[in-house]
């Protein structure tokens, strides 16, 4: 069985950008050729040792790279099962794993000769990060926001305008991350022939998909030879959240040829996902066509575009990377969810535990594993990718308990 | 023959400018809809582009984007839309009606099946506006059989090389997006208009309308001067919501007729 899935398994997509039947480019003729060209300049760039040896300077001496592999012991203690192992993508420069791709699109925006930025943002982590390599390399910079989400990340607005960036926020639709993407494929068509626009998911029409996991797969690079330094093997499982799923596509990346490593995405239950209040695309989605790719969405009978709901709102979107619909297609990836209370609980746990406040997204990742832990072995290895810090979230689980009080 | 192919024939005979009415079906109801729809036609519109309603529309301007949110609350569906079409067809069996829209409720109705009930109900193609030729040939394998025809957008972006591409299997006509931008109207419009038609009609056959921006009689007349017709979008929406459709169709009218 396993020799047939690896068989079928393509690390990259076609030319037209097609992860098996879900990717591609499902969009406007406006924006086709922009999409032609920045495929051709990632191509280009990707295959340029002297462009990657930037990137990887960057990523060392700005962003803090590598981020360590940290084993949680009293997690672990807690669990009574399998040892759980952390990649502490919370600690770097901005807080999250998202500064990775937007140091990579700022680099590939510069040697395409283009100076201004726009990007869309839900909990404001990509937003934060985009602003940040725009004032770093000396570029414009425009964010598009729901307005929902500007209330629910005020810190995070505030960032963003300090570091010179206009935030602009979306009153369209539910007035979340969905809204924002629709708005930033608007405004970027109007806009096309000057500005750069970095999406901050393996989302979007491609190149995007591909060019983010590109960006991002330093993180299972690392920890795919961090974790084997620690305990000299692979992991049992990798876990992640998938919201996008960036981080996940990041860390999976490292160990897809690896047969024996399960991997474990982690989507957003909201209040269950029985429920129409949930995030979870591909555990309870169907396949559709989203903001430029053909993958799992939340969806009515008719093809209208359903609300999501997370706690989280880098969580909050009814989509999911193509990418991640491929590897659920084949199996090579598993998809399970954790409900809004899980992760709060998680949250909490991590925080008295360990001394590490967790993003409410990387919660979710948390939550997932130590329900692992709890039914594996002593021997067992679980890898979580903790994707970001918990700083931005702490209103809303303040606000959160204040409710349930 | 496709009633898309014959009006342009006709048009072309008269030596007339065409005017493609973009509505949005279902606004603000079935009934307001149908109204505003039969208003268009009856003063002035050749062709009939009929938005389905969608509820992220990431090329839509304000104007639409309300429209298809009306749409959507006061209940428009698929099959609520054809079930509109049969009835225009009742009592109009001439003027070509385009399915104009985004492709997953499509997608989620099934290719095969939306084809066989669109050319049933009687409509002649499908615009859509997210389906470039890369991702269209799914979509059209089935609407080849039903004689509909898929209508091609062509970009001031798009470039000639890639355009002769689009072109070699479009059918019907070529919708010429005047403006880098989405929907809406607009007060200035393209200044090179003149040359890109030149350009177009260099390498197809079929006939060109320009939209994208017309909102008055006067941008129809400018736009009506370069192309073989003229599309009028968010204008003619608010118009339908100003209950002044049939007046504006009308001046719409008149000035590409003068």
């Amino acid at each position: 069985m396993k020799n047939d899935t690896q068989k079928q398994l393509a690390h990259d997509p076609d030319a037209a950008g097609h992860f098996g039947e879900f990717g591609g480019r499902y969009i406007g003729e406006t924006l086709m050729p922009a999409l032609i060209e920045l495929d051709a300049a990632h191509q280009e760039a990707w295959a340029d040792e002297a462009f990657r040896a930037e990137f990887a300077s960057y990523l060392k001496h700005y962003v803090g790279r590598p981020s360590p592999v940290y084993f949680a012991e009293r997690l672990t203690d807690a669990c009574q099962g399998a040892r759980i192992y952390l990649k502490r993508e919370d600690l770097n420069h901005t807080g999250a794993h998202k500064i990775n791709n937007t140091v990579g699109q700022a680099l590939l925006a510069r040697r395409m000769g283009k100076n201004r930025l726009m990007a869309e943002t839900g909990a404001g982590q990509h937003g934060v990060a985009t602003a940040t390599v725009a004032a770093l390399f000396g570029m414009e910079c425009v964010v598009y926001m729901g307005e929902e989400d500007i209330q629910r990340q005020a810190p995070n607005v505030k960032r963003m305008q300090l570091l010179g960036a206009e935030v602009v926020p979306v009153t369209s639709g539910t007035r979340t991350l969905k809204d924002a993407m629709s708005e930033a494929l608007r405004v970027w068509t109007a806009t096309v022939e000057n500005t750069f626009y970095v999406i901050g998911s393996v989302a979007g029409p491609h190149p995007y998909p591909q060019m983010v996991r590109d960006y991002q797969r330093v993180i299972g690079d690392e920890a795919r030879e961090q974790i084997q330094d620690m305990v000299g093997r692979l992991p049992d499982d990798v876990i992640a959240c998938v919201g996008g799923g960036s981080n996940a596509a990041g860390i999976f990346e490292a160990f897809l040829d690896d047969a024996g490593v399960r991997l474990v995405g982690v989507e957003a239950a909201g209040h269950g996902v029985d429920t129409d209040q949930h995030a979870a695309s591909i555990s309870a989605g169907g396949v559709g066509i989203l903001h430029g790719s053909k993958t799992y969405i939340l969806q009515d009978d008719d093809g209208q575009i359903l609300n999501a709901h997370s706690v989280s709102a880098g969580l909050d979107y009814p989509g999911v990377g193509p990418v991640h619909a491929y590897w659920h297609a084949i199996g090579r990836a598993e998809y399970c969810s954790v409900t809004d209370s899980e992760a709060l609980e998680a949250f909490h746990t991590i925080t008295r535990l360990e001394g590490i406040i967790p993003a409410l997204e990387s919660a979710h990742a948390l939550s997932a594993a130590m329900r692992t832990a709890r039914q594996g072995k002593p021997e067992d290895i679980l890898l979580v990718n903790l994707s970001g810090r918990g700083d931005k979230d702490l209103d809303s689980v303040l606000a959160m308990h204040d409710t349930d009080a | 023959m496709n009633r898309i192919d014959k009006t342009f024939a006709r048009l072309k005979a008269e030596g007339r400018t065409g005017l493609v009415g973009y509505l949005c079906a279902g606004d603000p109801d079935m009934q307001g809809s149908e109204r505003s729809i039969r208003a268009a036609i009856d003063n002035g519109v050749d062709v009939l582009e009929l938005g389905m309603p969608f509820s992220d529309p990431t090329a839509d301007g304000p104007t639409i984007q309300e429209a298809s949110q009306r749409a959507l609350a006061s209940g428009a569906t698929v099959t609520s839309v054809l079930e509109l079409v049969k009835r225009i067809r009742s009592t109009d069996d001439d003027t070509p009606i385009i399915l104009f829209g985004y492709a997953n409720p499509l997608f989620k109705y099934g290719y095969a099946r939306i084809c066989k009930d669109a050319a049933e109900a009687g409509i002649d193609g499908f615009l859509v506006v997210d389906l470039p030729y890369e991702e269209s040939a799914e979509l059209t394998s089935h609407m080849k059989p039903e004689g509909l025809h898929f209508v091609p957008l062509i970009a001031p972006t798009t470039g000639m090389k890639r355009a002769t591409k689009v072109l070699e299997h479009a059918a019907g006509f070529v919708y010429y997006i005047m403006v880098t931008g989405v929907t809406g109207a607009r007060t200035d419009l393209a200044s090179d208009l003149k040359e890109q038609m030149a350009a177009l009609h260099a390498v197809t056959d079929l006939p060109i309308a320009a939209g994208f921006g017309v909102s008055s009689g006067e941008q129809a007349a400018a736009t009506g001067a370069e192309a073989d017709a003229v599309v009028v979008g968010s204008a003619l929406v608010k118009s339908a919501c100003q209950n002044r459709i049939a007046e504006f169709t009308q001046e719409l009218r008149t000035a590409l007729d003068a």
